[in-house]
Order: structure tokens, then C-alpha cells, then sequence
């Protein structure tokens, strides 16, 4: 294998398997500040008892993603020194301006978060609750921001060396397909934490441990579940006519259209063949391409053919992945809706067969997301800018040996370290949040970047 | 903006990713110390105590390594895309071991059994972290083959006496470091061994300073020129002094000196050390190739960063020196951070 292959896939594995951690802590954030404002303003212990389970968890995790995000900083000048390169200058500045703005905001807060319960007062931790899930959807917005600039360039030009130049900072942080990429992450994000705590809540129901907790869980994740699944699709929907728009070859592989054709069909499962250019085996329904990217009964999507093979992308990845997204989201949409029904017949707690359901949702979001990155990411190929870099003029001039055995050490060590952080998952799970329910201290040698600071909040305390 | 700011752009903002680099070698430097020192603790009690008192700062403390990694990119790509592939396997290395180090740091609070495996992991990461920013520092003073704006070397480029000795002249840096933090931090048992080890980290430093000096006029002309040269070696002289000084205060008065004392001249020789390694590659980025006016980023990518810096590092130096400020005072055996807060002096 060559060198170009082997930086994408050493890449594709380090950001994906960084992806899953922040995926699970934007949204768990957000669930976490809504529970420590809710302890807050009503004082009812299960709100505190929910918060302490979660809030272990999401130290883990977010432990892990710090860490496998350090790598990725560092892995775009290593592997990468083409694209540095060439965009420095474009998305230095959006990679500054993270870790200005989310990581010292996370840095500051998290240690209030995590070990000021019952240290700060209520308002106080909630109000670092709240800056810490700001502080992860910042990031987000960079980082989305960054990765769209990528997808659909503006506001920079190149010179005759291939170095981009910045015109207007605006164009480039809101090009055509952030506000609906940022959306969809986030959304994503919400959606795949919702179903965890929905299937951990099921666990114990199933289980008959914690109920009162266990139910606040589930009732408050089907309710996010309900509420933005269908707004999920919505929102992909929108993303889905934005890429027809700015990324025409993209789609075409998405939705395997290897023809210019007016009234699409949409095909609902084909092997793509790209010796030959064609689908086959497949199960087509006719027109309905057409009819939820263009909104009308003929409308013209433009087809693979409409560029030259060498500006195509790896046709069946992208095709699969993005069934493996969209089937994912109709299941998770079918599980939220169930999920309702149940709960308007009063059964929400008591059906084991659902509880089973959710306990199999649980890790499917994180499969979407993976699946819904491997789309955007492999779509976008041969580009790592699209239309403007190659991937190939991306790469840095490191041999392929080096390359190869960093590869094999990162899939050993992460393949590690995600076996030990779902032991350590299963061993909370498994003891529940009533072991850190009402009376059990404070573990005592967690601490405390706050510890000391309940001191200067309320010198009387 | 006034012509003379615009015009210092380049060197305003090398004296910036300077400081980001300073803040982190400082700040990460006595927490990869302590990790280092973590190996020979013979006691659970001491290495508890070792990790106590490292605890609520030393996940800020690698923040500013991301920082100086992106302001690297944002502000000198050059620095960026010819440093970090020249220096790949060292470089992954780092932050495989930083990898490590961290995610042991949070298992072990949940580990009941296994923590002894953990703190392993711990000091291991340390350890390799250490000797992986010392070869790229010596990689860094020995330089790198570069050709039509890239690296054009081989893999193993990295593997010179000097970084090699750099490497070992870090561990004992950081464990000089992790020892005057330890001796200021705790007290008993944890402190007597902090001033045992410190006997030898202290030698080796000195060991690898003189070492590191030597090698680099013998085996780069252009360091030893800059050094050698009239006037500039008047001007260069206080740094090789002041460290001699302070590594000499610091070996006759770790016994007898103020607790804080040891980690005071361990600073001073960090500091001194930056500062002859800016004397000796000023003003490149790419040391030889790219100058800092050469390598800079544009202009409009400069200022963009600036208001942001401008407006958000201030608030971040004051809060983490509010944190520390918190966390002053010592450790207590078999207690958290947070008696220890709120606790006075001894």
C-alpha cells in the first residue's frame, strides 16, 4: 500500500475513533447541565442522584476525547504536511480560535462540574455545568467549521504556489454547508447520548434496580428522542439538497446516480459497480430522487458522469455508508415514536420487551454517526479541499514504513483503551446511581479544582 | 495599525508560541516529572500523595500543548510542515505516551485492585514523553534536510547523540522539576524521598546541560559561532552563569534550603535553557532554512488570531494562576485537595 493510502486510513481510524467521544459528551453535557439546573431549582435528590451516575461516565469519556484529540492536532502536521501547507493560513486560525474559546472555557469549568457537587453552591455548579456544554458546542462550531471550509471552500483564494489566502473571515467560518453540517453534528450528538441514557435507564428498569432514577432517565431521553429524530431527518434532508447544491459528485455517489437524470428514482439497495458504471441488483422506487432533492415530480440530479472518473470518490463506501446512516435514523425514529405511544398508554416502565429494544438502540447513534462522517469524509474524495487540493498533494513526505507502524501501534493501543473504558462503563453501570445515591460522601481523594475555591464562592462557608 | 506593529507582526507573535511553549514545558514539565519520579517511589502511600499533588492542574497543563500545536500551525506553518513530519516517530511517540499517561490518570481513581498497573502506565508515559520532546530538542538544534518548502529526509533523521542526550537532560529536567515540586507540595515521607531523588536528578541534568553544549559546538558550527562570536558572546554569557549558579544553590541546599527552593532553580534552569536555545536558533523557524519573517503566516491570518488571543489569554493566565493560588500549601496525607485548600500553612 502507499503512502497516501495509509496516512487516510491511519487518519480515517484516529478521527473516527475521536469522533465517538465527543458525540457522546456534547450531548451528555447538555443532559447534565439540564440535571444540575433542575437539582437546582427544584432540590429533588433523584435530579442529583441522576447527575453523580452520569457525570462518572462522562469524565471517562471525556478524558478520552481530550486525549484523542491532542493526537489529531499534532497528526495534521505529521501526515498531512501538503494540506498544512496549503491552508494554513484558513484553518489555523478556526483551530486557534477551539482552543481559545472551548478548551480553557471546558478546562476552567469542568473541574466544578465533576467534583464541586456539594461543594459550590447549587446555582454555582449548575451555572459550570452550563459553560461546560457551552463549551463543547463551541467546539463543535469550530471544528465543524474548519471541516466545512473543506467541503464547500469561500473566502479564500490561492496564489500561484497553491497557498490559500483569506479575503473575508466571514465567508469562510459561514460557508454554504456549515449552518446545516453544525445542525446535523449537534442534533446527531443529542440524538445518539439520548439513546444511551434511554438504554442504561432500561438496564436497570429490566433489571428492577434504581427505579425512580432509571425512569427519570428513560422519560426525559424518549422525550429528547421524540422531539429530535424527526427533526433530524428534517434537518439531513436539508443537508441532503445543500450537498445536490455545492457538491453534486458527492451526491451522485450517495444516492449511486451514475447518469444526468431527470426524474430520479431513488434507489433503496443496489451493489454499485464502478468497472462497469451501473447499479446492479438493484431496488429502485422511480421519481422519488427527484422528488425529495428537487421538491419536484422531474426534476434534473446531476450524475456521476457529469465529471471525469478521476474526480470520482469510492462509490460503494459512500452509497453504503449512507444507508447504514439513514436506515439507523428510521430505526432510532420508529424506537422514539414507539416509545411515545407507550408512554400515552401509561406502559413506558413496565414493557420489558421495550426496555430490551432500547437497550439495542443504545449504541446505534454512534454507528450513524460514524457511518454519516464516513459519507461526508469518503464522498468528498479525491479532494481533501474540494475541487481545489488533492489528497494526494495533501500528505506529508514520511515514509510508508513509518506510517504503517503508527497505524498498527494506534489501532492496538485505542482498541486497548476502548476495552478498558467499557470495563470501567460496565462496573458503573452495573452498580447504578443509587450506589451514589443520598448519604455516600464524595469519594475523598477526588478533589477538587473547586474544592478550594468553595472557599473564595462563599468565604462563610 | 501603526506601520511599526505591523512590522513586528512575525516576531510579536514568535515571542507568543514562545511563551505558549515555555508555559507548557514549565507547567507539564513538573507533572511529567513527578510521573517519572512515580517509578522509584517504593510506597503506595507516597505515590497517592505524588498524584494528589499533581491532580487539579495537570490536565490544564497539556491544554497549552494543543495551543502551541495550533498556534504553530496558525501562526508559523512552516515550523509546522517540516517540523512535525521530520520528526514523525518521536512525535507520535510523545503522544502515544501522552495518550497513555492521561487515560491512566482517570482509570486509576476508578481502579480498585489494578491501581498499581495504572501508576506503571503513568510513569511509563511520562518517561517516554520526556525523551520524545528531547529528540525532537535536539533534532531541532542539529536541523533538518529540507528541500522545495518540505522535509526531505529519512525517518530516522531523529536518532542523533544530541537528541538522544537532549532526551535524558529532559528526564532529568522534568524530574528535577517533579522532585522541587514534591519537596514544596507534601511533607513526611513523600518529601524526604523527593529530596533523595533529587540528588540525582540534578546530576544528570547537569550532566546532559554540559553534555548538550558540548556536543552542539562540536557538531554544529552555525550554534557555535553564535556562541563564540564578539559581541554577542557578552551578551550570551549571564545564561551558562545564572545556570551554574542555581544548579549549584539548588545541590547544596536541597537539605537545608526552603521547601520551595529546589523547584525555584529548577525553573531558573529551564528558563536559562530556553533561552540559550533561542540565543542559538534566533531567529528561524526551521532552524537554517526558514526565518520567522519567511515563515509567517499572512497577515490577515495574524490579526484574525490576535483579537482572539488578545481578548481570551489574559482571562486563561489569571483564572489557571487563580487555580494554583488555590491549590497552594501542602498535601495532606490521606486527604484531598480540598482540606488541603482550606487548610493554612504548617
Amino acid at each position: 500500500m502507499d503512502a497516501v493510502i495509509l496516512a487516510r486510513l491511519q487518519f480515517a481510524f484516529t478521527v473516527g475513533f475521536h469522533i465517538l467521544w465527543p458525540t457522546f459528551t456534547i450531548g451528555l453535557a447538555g443532559f447534565l447541565a439540564l440535571l444540575s439546573v433542575l437539582w437546582w431549582r427544584t432540590g429533588r435528590p433523584v435530579y442529583r442522584d441522576l447527575f453523580r451516575f452520569w457525570s462518572r461516565i462522562f469524565a471517562l469519556a471525556f478524558g478520552m476525547g481530550v486525549v484523542t484529540g491532542l493526537v489529531l492536532s499534532y497528526q495534521i502536521g505529521t501526515n498531512w504536511a501538503g494540506f498544512s501547507r496549503a491552508v494554513s493560513n484558513v484553518i489555523g486560525p478556526l483551530f486557534a480560535y477551539e482552543v481559545l474559546t472551548a478548551f480553557f472555557l471546558e478546562a476552567g469549568f469542568i473541574g466544578i462540574m465533576l467534583f464541586g457537587e456539594g461543594r459550590v453552591s447549587r446555582g454555582a455548579h449548575a451555572f459550570a455545568c452550563c459553560m461546560v456544554s457551552f463549551g463543547t458546542l463551541l467546539s463543535a462550531t469550530w471544528i465543524l467549521a474548519a471541516n466545512s471550509w473543506m467541503q464547500t471552500p469561500a473566502g479564500a483564494v490561492a496564489d500561484a504556489d497553491g497557498i490559500f489566502h483569506v479575503v473575508d473571515w466571514w465567508s469562510v467560518v459561514f460557508t454554504p454547508s456549515f449552518p446545516h453540517r453544525l445542525a446535523h453534528m449537534v442534533v446527531a450528538s443529542f440524538i445518539t447520548s439520548a439513546f444511551v441514557i434511554a438504554g442504561v435507564s432500561c438496564f436497570h428498569l429490566w433489571r428492577g434496580r434504581h427505579p425512580e432514577a432509571s425512569r427519570l432517565g428513560l422519560s426525559l431521553a424518549m422525550w429528547m428522542a421524540l422531539i429530535l429524530t424527526p427533526t433530524q431527518i428534517l434537518l439531513g434532508d436539508m443537508h441532503g439538497r445543500n450537498t445536490l447544491v455545492h457538491q453534486p459528485t458527492k451526491l451522485a455517489a450517495m444516492e449511486g446516480l451514475w447518469q444526468t437524470t431527470r426524474g430520479a428514482p431513488m434507489t433503496i439497495i443496489a451493489w454499485p459497480d464502478m468497472e462497469q458504471a451501473r447499479n446492479l441488483y438493484a431496488i429502485e422506487v422511480p421519481h422519488l430522487a427527484s422528488l425529495y432533492l428537487t421538491h419536484s415530480w422531474n426534476g434534473e440530479v446531476r450524475g456521476l458522469d457529469a465529471v471525469p472518473r478521476a474526480d470520482w470518490p469510492n462509490v460503494p463506501i459512500v452509497f453504503f455508508a449512507f444507508r447504514i446512516m439513514v436506515g439507523i435514523g428510521v430505526v432510532l425514529l420508529a424506537t422514539a415514536v414507539t416509545g411515545a405511544i407507550l408512554r400515552l398508554r401509561g406502559r413506558l416502565y413496565s414493557s420489558r420487551w421495550f426496555h430490551f429494544l432500547a437497550m439495542g438502540t443504545a449504541p446505534l447513534g454512534f454507528i450513524a454517526v460514524l457511518a454519516g462522517w464516513t459519507t461526508t469524509e469518503a464522498g468528498r474524495q479525491p479532494w481533501v479541499v474540494y475541487g481545489a487540493l488533492r489528497t494526494a498533494d495533501a500528505v506529508s513526505p514520511v515514509a510508508a514504513h513509518a506510517v504503517l507502524l503508527s497505524l498498527l501501534l494506534f489501532v492496538v493501543i485505542y482498541a486497548a483503551l476502548l476495552l478498558v473504558f467499557l470495563w470501567f462503563i460496565a462496573r458503573i453501570l452495573l452498580r447504578g446511581p443509587q450506589i451514589l445515591g443520598p448519604g455516600a460522601p464524595v469519594p475523598a481523594r477526588r478533589p477538587t479544582v473547586m474544592a478550594g475555591t468553595v472557599a473564595d464562592l462563599n468565604p462563610g462557608d | 495599525m501603526p506601520i511599526e506593529i505591523a512590522a513586528n507582526l512575525p516576531v510579536l507573535f514568535a515571542a507568543l508560541v514562545a511563551f505558549c511553549v515555555v508555559v507548557y514545558v514549565l507547567a507539564d514539565g513538573f507533572d511529567i516529572g513527578v510521573g517519572i519520579l512515580l517509578l522509584l517511589a517504593p510506597r503506595p502511600a507516597e505515590r497517592d500523595m505524588m498524584l494528589a499533588s499533581v491532580e487539579p492542574t495537570w490536565d490544564g497543563n497539556e491544554t497549552w500543548l494543543v495551543m502551541g500545536g495550533v498556534l504553530l500551525l496558525a501562526t508559523f506553518p512552516a515550523g509546522y510542515y517540516v517540523l512535525l513530519p521530520a520528526f514523525y516517530l518521536p512525535i507520535i511517540f510523545m503522544l502515544f505516551a501522552l495518550v497513555m499517561r492521561g487515560v491512566a490518570f482517570g482509570f486509576r481513581q476508578e481502579s480498585v485492585d489494578l491501581q498499581r498497573v495504572w501508576d506503571v502506565v503513568f510513569a511509563g508515559g511520562s518517561l517516554v514523553a520526556a525523551l520524545c520532546q528531547g529528540i525532537v530538542l535536539g533534532g531541532l538544534i542539529t536541523g533538518v534536510t529540507m528541500r522545495n518548502g518540505a522535509f526531505a529526509g529519512g525517518t530516522f533523521d531523529f536518532l542523533t547523540p544530541l537528541g538522544l542526550a537532549c532526551g535524558l537532560g529532559l528526564v532529568g529536567g522534568y524530574a528535577l522539576l517533579g522532585a522541587g515540586w514534591l519537596i514544596m507540595k507534601t511533607g513526611g515521607q513523600t518529601q524526604l524521598f523527593a529530596r533523595e531523588v533529587a540528588h540525582s536528578a540534578l546530576i544528570l541534568t547537569a550532566a546532559m546541560l554540559c553534555t548538550v553544549s558540548g556536543l552542539s559546538a562540536l557538531l554544529v558550527p552555525e550554534v557555535a559561532a553564535r556562541w563564540i562570536s564578539w559581541p554577542d558572546s557578552l551578551w550570551l554569557a549571564p545564561a551558562p552563569i545564572v545556570t551554574a549558579v542555581a544548579l549549584v544553590t539548588a545541590w547544596r541546599r536541597i537539605w537545608t534550603g526552603r521547601d520551595g527552593l529546589l523547584f525555584l532553580m529548577g525553573l531558573v534552569v529551564f528558563a536559562m535553557g530556553f533561552v540559550g536555545l533561542v540565543a542559538s536558533l534566533w531567529p528561524y523557524v526551521v532552524p537554517r532554512h526558514v526565518t520567522i519573517w519567511d515563515g509567517v503566516a499572512d497577515r490577515q491570518s495574524l490579526v484574525f488570531i490576535g483579537v482572539g488571543v488578545a481578548c481570551v489569554l489574559p482571562v486563561v493566565l489569571a483564572y489557571q494562576a487563580h487555580a494554583y493560588r488555590v491549590f497552594r500549601g501542602k498535601v495532606r496525607p490521606g486527604q484531598g485537595y480540598g482540606a488541603a485548600a482550606s487548610a493554612s500553612e504548617p
